[in-house]
């Protein structure tokens, strides 16, 4: 099963981490080496495929429309889900973005006796995928308090929301339980339902898998086998100023945690991890549905071998003379040997 | 057709469950009913298309080129750089499922491999395999498959069960959109010779008589001039309709169903009553008597090719600007592709209605305007009398077909001619209309007899919210503005939910609209009796 190649590489990224550090000691080459290393593949690569998406020119505009066009004036248009303009297009987007838009539509189908196919509203995998999202984003800001000293504000602010409840001691972060409830629907209902284990492919179980480790690690890490946050926090910032010092006196569990970390960063380009840039490149919606007000260009407009009216009419004239259809030319005569 | 067409109950018993098997490894189960017969050579080889030879779908061997794998490699390359949609589709696709059981023909089918996605995956695994540094590493555990000329089997069985009405793509979170998808890996089958005949003979056709059907010059003139003999039958009026008249105002494009089709004809009487009630400066082109695109199924360069005809005649013709009919992917063309690819229209006017004086601001640059536009700011300005009575023989729904929705989002404009041309209007279920809407299932030049069971299993969502209108409402006529659906919805309808009738929006004008100098009108367009009449008739 597919799954199981997932599973397979996280067993060995595992086996990687702690065999690399647990007996060969090797700090430095995974608390410093290959974090940069990570981060350099990240951006390179990030880099060099939205060049490469960049440099496919857009010869039609394809926006799909999702609602009513700008034509009468007194028709009200849908000015974000069929944007006229960029104002339109760049709320369509944000929309898309920030809320999921068009995931949020949604819905589920089936088919009962009748036979009669009803749609239900279905925002499951929304709300899923809505929570995980945002939880990841939270945990990545309150991750800066690893990498700056004093911490900065925003980071505090979303620290103090996260703990909103103030419960538990360390106080319990909200997300952190969000993303693993997230996680696990968007992971199991891949193995559960038939039609996602169907179409789910080992690129889909591996990053959900190498998340949910990650996730896990630093859960440990934070209540339960309490990690020397100094000697992380020296790492961070010594990473980011480039100073690094190799930490010792820290647990296999970090280890596992930024290794599995860097691996995500590092397999990001190289995955369908690039939807996080690709959605804002996405000719069906970064483009206003303004084709017949602007001309759109396509730069490698093709030369076709066109069928020109003089070689139609000369094909056709005489049945054209004699059905009394206005001609550019008057058939000649044919002289019969 | 040989064998017998099951009924609609066993047709809808469908299983969704997929069979345990794996995607990757490409079966290809082509049998009868469920695909399209190749291109005749002779309408390939009249448009120099490649490689063309003689094949079936059904046989082993499918007589490709030596060099297919190098044709196809070539091709994809090519197109990824030429296309962003296609590299981005390609890259960003997280196989969330949303799309899944968004198509119609999964709906219908419970095929697994017409799950948008997988059919994407069909051209994803090969792109990744072929171009991708993962693919090339890894393949298989990366998602790579290799190219065999069963996964070209495969494509040409499911890109030609996709009517590219983008449904799905409503529904993407990133936005891909399957007709892209299907329109590449069409163009990319068409180059080892593997294209279909109802896209290459009506492009043919097209290419050379004006029109899909191959009527030549006289033969259009011809059903025109029968147009007008009907329709002054019929209302007791009888109108001009120019073609090729040099110095009009307007030309007007239709599909060339429109003129040769039942029940498109009807509407086609409409438009010539319209314009001949509110004295339009127009004419029809001969040359240009086709505002379907076929092209639009087959590869950019086709849709070019006969789009070219449009501007060219209109400049021709010394028009200040062009109306079009009712038609979807005609629309698709016209709204989103032809001034990029024949424009610019330069030699034209900015629209402007001729009757009330309002200036089609959407339309300035393609300088070409919907019937429906044209007609909904018709009625605003009260400059047509419409009695909707005469249409209250019918309970009426409307059906948004996908290209006119999906591809330009004309949803009011239709509803309110509608609203005002009959009494009894019903909608359709929220999740089948508008940017919703599902398709007739034969689009994209899939309307076969050979393809039929397909057809109607891809129809069944739309059929199935025609049952619910029709149970619930009485509701006897779905109107749409698509000549593939005029065509392919009536016998959809009469498998699925018979006693529903098919019509254009402009044949309910026509049986509305108060003509100067009528006679008493006790039948419609179609010569049926209207409600109220047929008693008198019949005592």
């Amino acid at each position: 099963m597919k799954v199981m190649s997932a599973l397979l590489a996280v067993i060995i990224l595992l086996l990687i981490v702690i065999i690399g550090v647990g007996a060969g000691k090797l700090h430095y080459l995974f608390g410093v080496i290959i974090p940069y290393f990570a981060i350099a593949v990240f951006l390179i690569g990030m880099i060099l495929r939205v060049l490469r998406w960049a440099g496919a020119p857009v010869p039609f505009r394809i926006p799909t429309t999702c609602g009513q066009q700008k034509s009468l004036p007194w028709i009200r248009p849908a000015k974000a889900d069929n944007p006229s303009n960029l104002v339109g297009v760049v709320g369509r987007m944000a929309a898309e973005v920030f809320f999921f838009r068009s995931l949020f539509r949604n819905t589920k189908m089936e088919l009962k006796g009748g036979p009669k196919i009803v749609y239900g509203a279905n925002k499951w995998l929304w709300a899923g995928a809505l929570v995980f999202h945002y939880s990841f984003l939270v945990i990545f800001i309150r991750h800066f308090k690893f990498f700056a000293e004093p911490v900065p504000y925003f980071v505090t602010v979303t620290q103090n929301f996260d703990s909103f409840f103030q419960v538990g001691l360390p106080m319990l972060y909200l997300t952190d339980i969000a993303i693993v409830l997230a996680l696990g629907y968007l992971f199991f209902r891949r193995l559960v339902v038939p039609q996602m284990r169907y179409l789910s492919m080992p690129g889909d179980y591996f990053p959900l898998l190498l998340i949910g480790t990650i996730a896990t690690t630093g859960i440990l890490m934070r209540y339960f086998d309490k990690v020397n946050i100094f000697a992380v926090k020296e790492l961070g910032i010594g990473l980011l100023s480039f100073h690094p010092v190799a930490p010792t006196g820290i647990g296999l569990l970090f280890y596992i945690h930024l290794f599995f970390v860097s691996t995500l960063i590092a397999y990001f380009p190289f995955s369908k991890l690039v939807h996080l840039a690709g959605v804002f490149m996405s000719p069906t919606r970064n483009l206003a549905n303004n084709n017949r007000m602007k001309r759109h260009i396509n730069p490698w407009n093709p030369k076709v071998k066109v069928h020109t009216y003089e070689e139609w009419e000369d094909e056709f004239r005489h049945v054209m003379k004699d059905a009394g259809m206005p001609l550019e030319k008057e058939p000649v005569e044919e002289v019969k040997e | 057709m040989a064998e017998k067409m099951k009924k609609p109950d066993e047709m809808s018993r469908i299983e969704y469950t997929p069979a345990k098997e794996d995607w990757f490894d490409p079966q290809v189960k082509i049998r009868r009913g469920v695909y399209n017969y190749p291109a005749n050579p002779k309408s390939s080889a009249y448009l120099d298309l490649p490689n063309v030879h003689k094949w079936s779908p059904l046989d082993d061997d499918w007589h490709l080129p030596d060099n297919w794998k190098e044709i196809i490699t070539e091709g994809f390359r090519d197109r990824l750089k030429r296309f962003r949609s296609l590299k981005i589709f390609m890259d960003i696709c997280v196989r969330c499922g949303a799309c899944a059981d968004k198509c119609h023909f999964y709906i219908g089918s419970g095929d697994p491999k017409n799950m948008p996605v997988v059919r994407a995956e069909l051209m994803r695994s090969i792109y990744r395999n072929d171009f991708t540094t993962m693919g090339k590493i890894l393949g298989r555990i990366a998602g790579g498959r290799k190219l065999t000329k069963d996964v070209i089997k495969e494509w040409f069985l499911y890109f030609y069960q996709c009517t590219e009405c983008r449904r799905c793509s409503v529904f993407c979170p990133y936005g891909i959109d399957t007709a892209e998808i299907t329109m590449m890996g069409r163009e990319l089958l068409n180059l080892l010779g593997l294209d279909i005949d109802w896209i290459t003979t009506p492009a043919a056709n097209c290419f050379r008589t004006g029109n899909h059907l191959g009527i030549q010059p006289h033969g259009f003139q011809d059903s025109v001039d029968f147009a007008v003999d009907d329709l002054a039958d019929n209302t007791g009026v009888r109108v001009e309709a120019p073609v090729n008249k040099k110095g009009a105002e307007i030309l007007f494009v239709v599909p060339s169903a429109d003129y040769f089709g039942d029940p498109h004809y009807f509407g086609f009487m409409g438009y010539l009553a319209l314009f001949h009630e509110i004295g339009l400066d127009y004419t029809f082109s001969a040359y240009a008597s086709e505002g379907g695109n076929f092209g639009l199924f087959h590869s950019n360069e086709m849709m070019k090719r006969l789009n070219a005809k449009i501007y060219a005649e209109a400049k021709r013709l010394g028009v200040k600007w062009i109306l079009g009919g009712e038609c979807g992917h005609m629309w698709r063309v016209l709204n989103q592709y032809m001034d990029t690819m024949n424009g610019p229209a330069d030699f034209l006017e900015e629209p402007v209605s001729p009757i009330t004086g309002t200036k089609f601001e959407n339309a300035k640059s393609t300088k070409m305007v919907h019937i429906c536009e044209f007609t909904a700011d018709l009625i605003k300005h009260g400059k047509i009398k419409l009695d909707p009575s005469r249409n209250d023989h019918w309970r009426v729904t409307f059906h948004d077909s996908c290209n006119p929705a999906r591809g330009m989002g004309l949803f009011e404009e239709p509803r309110y001619v509608l609203h005002n041309v009959c009494n009894y209007y019903h909608e359709m279920p929220e999740n089948t209309i508008r940017e919703q809407t599902f398709c007739c299932g034969s689009g994209s030049g899939i309307g076969t007899d050979e393809n039929l069971e397909m057809r109607l299993r891809g129809g069944f969502p739309r059929a199935n919210a025609v049952q619910y209108v029709k149970d619930k409402y009485d509701v006897n006529l779905l109107t749409c503005i698509c000549a593939i659906d005029k065509a392919t919805l009536p016998p959809l309808l009469e498998y699925w939910v018979p006693g529903v009738e098919v019509a254009g929006i402009h044949e309910l004008v026509g049986n509305a609209l108060i003509m100067t100098g009528e006679k008493d009108r006790t039948t419609d367009l179609r010569n049926t009796p209207l409600a109220g009449k047929e008693a008198v008739e019949h005592v």
